[in-house]
């Protein structure tokens, strides 16, 4: 609990130091601010250009759609924002400054996760919160007080499975170094499949994010309760209740493969 | 001319060296060629021949759009964050030095990159696609040479585009939201997202006008067998007028930064 807390702290401390770095430039600052909500906006742009030829997307209406894409754009942008800079590690087991922050009196995960910590992504975090807010507006939902926990739920359990993705995709750059882009199948990659309904998917494809990654906790399984609609896979109604539990495991997973990799590093000398 | 040769060369070569950021890449446009390709068919499925496309045609632009994404670099990846690096640091003088142009240097650099990334990176992705779905692609090699065509006058619209926002940091100092920008109007306005034809009314007329269109929904449309005979001739003509017209304003451009360059440190 002790390292928890220095571990918060020293995350603050290296955050704050990057955001008053950025605000040095506040013009590019505000420019990739803007940019970054605009980027991650177009993925819900493109939703709604379908929409403009079709009504319903593999039996799915535009609000329900919108409730899927907001729940997974506002988790995978808390997870963006606080860990995404995970994914430059492998550049710093290449060029050696990993060493740099292995003798620093600070747990180097929080070093690593806070390194170039970037304000602007809060624009991901912003349209994602927009569109859930529009899909709840327009919804027609007979709402009990569990479905309302549920919608609460979803970004922030979902943010912490994306974390850990992030978390793992940075312990499997301890060996594959250059091969970081690969982690993107399934952060990247898991937002964009996460923003459609599963029917959209193969079988194949909704059970490989159900049972390996388990994405499907994200969103799919709480808002597909929340909706009413029907379960892929003939699975159980209870998984809606179960993300927070997945979100832990997750979590431990991830924190037993990032102190695997970090016994096995080995410095390339200077 | 060597010279510039000898640049496109080296730069394909360096890009080659990283095989397995390459692999990485691949992987990664692939998954996303997946997700991508069953929304398509989610939306066809719905609406057959939206666009102007049947559905064999809409994966295959799909999976088009995964090979191109790196070579026309669309989402960024190209020379432009180094040449605003130094442009920031002040190496660039080192480089005006040099008894070559500068536009030129940094194009043939960029060519060698996007040729390296298309066999590289663009290949192995469409494979992938054309064995697990069934792709509207030609057997006879003519529209291969007509896209290949396409697809060079496509990069060097996406480079002409990027140079330009890059020399921004000339004035701005950090090129980072500027060159963000050029990223997004790269994504909307090429097609990536979805088929220009795709877009409603106005907003389609003007995404079919702008540059970025050059870099994917053209050389996708000449592939695709859309674009034949003077259409064709049409499609080279726009892609040249926009390339030429760009490198003209980078030449411009060019000349008023290195005007007021002060090069700071040392």
């Amino acid at each position: 609990m002790r390292t928890l807390r220095t571990g918060l702290r020293v995350y603050g401390l290296i955050a704050t130091m990057w955001m008053r770095s950025t605000m040095t430039y506040r013009a590019s600052f505000a420019m990739t601010a803007l940019a970054n909500l605009a980027a991650t906006s177009f993925d819900f742009a493109v939703i709604l250009l379908m929409f403009t030829h079709v009504d319903t997307l593999a039996g799915y209406r535009l609000p329900e759609i919108a409730l899927l894409y907001g729940a997974a754009a506002t988790a995978f942008g808390l997870a963006d924002l606080t860990m995404g800079s995970m994914d430059r590690l492998g550049r710093r087991v290449r060029d050696g400054t990993l060493d740099t922050l292995l003798v620093r009196p600070a747990p180097v995960l929080a070093q690593v996760a806070a390194d170039r910590f970037a304000l602007r992504r809060l624009g991901r975090i912003t349209q994602g919160l927009l569109v859930l807010g529009y899909a709840l507006v327009t919804l027609d939902i007979a709402w009990t007080p569990l479905k309302a926990a549920m919608v609460a739920m979803m970004p922030l359990s979902g943010a912490v499975i994306f974390a850990a993705l992030f978390v793992a995709g940075a312990a499997f750059q301890f060996i594959a170094q250059d091969a970081a882009e690969v982690q993107n199948s399934f952060t990247y990659g898991g937002n964009t499949l996460l923003q459609y309904p599963p029917t959209v998917f193969a079988k194949d494809l909704v059970r490989g994010v159900t049972f390996v990654v388990p994405l499907a906790f994200v969103n799919w399984l709480p808002a597909l309760h929340v909706l009413g609609q029907p379960y892929p896979l003939d699975l159980p109604r209870w998984l809606a209740f179960t993300p927070p539990l997945v979100a832990a495991l997750c979590c431990a997973l991830a924190g037993a493969a990032w102190r695997a990799g970090l016994r096995t590093y080995r410095s390339t000398g200077s | 001319m060597r010279l510039y040769a000898a640049v496109a060369a080296g730069s394909f070569r360096r890009y080659a060296t990283y095989r397995v950021a390459t692999a990485a890449g691949v992987f990664t446009n692939t998954v996303f060629g997946f997700i991508l390709a069953h929304t398509y068919m989610a939306l066809w499925d719905e609406r057959p021949r939206l666009g102007g496309y049947d559905l064999s045609q809409a994966v295959t632009y799909v999976w088009l759009c995964q090979a191109l994404l790196m070579t026309c670099a669309m989402m960024g990846g190209g020379f432009e964050d180094e040449l605003v690096e130094r442009i920031r640091t002040g190496d660039i003088a080192i480089d005006l030095h040099r008894p070559a142009d500068l536009q030129l240097w940094w194009l043939a650099g960029d060519l060698g990159r996007a040729a390296f990334h298309l066999l590289g990176r663009g290949a192995v992705p469409l494979l992938l696609g054309a064995l697990a779905f069934d792709l509207a692609l030609p057997a006879s090699p003519l529209p291969w040479l007509a896209f290949l065509v396409s697809v060079a006058l496509g990069i060097t619209v996406g480079f002409a585009l990027r140079y330009l926002a890059a020399l921004s940091a000339f004035w701005l100092m950090d090129g980072a939201g500027v060159l963000h920008f050029t990223w997004l109007a790269g994504m909307f306005f090429s097609g990536m997202l979805l088929p220009l034809t795709l877009f409603p009314g106005a907003l389609g007329e003007l995404a079919r006008m702008l540059p970025w269109s050059s870099l994917l929904q053209i050389p996708v449309d000449v592939l695709l067998g859309k674009r034949t005979g003077w259409a064709l001739v049409h499609a080279y003509a726009f892609q040249l007028g926009w390339a030429a017209t760009l490198l003209g304003a980078g030449r411009l451009l060019q000349s008023a930064a290195t005007r007021r360059v002060v090069v700071q440190g040392g």
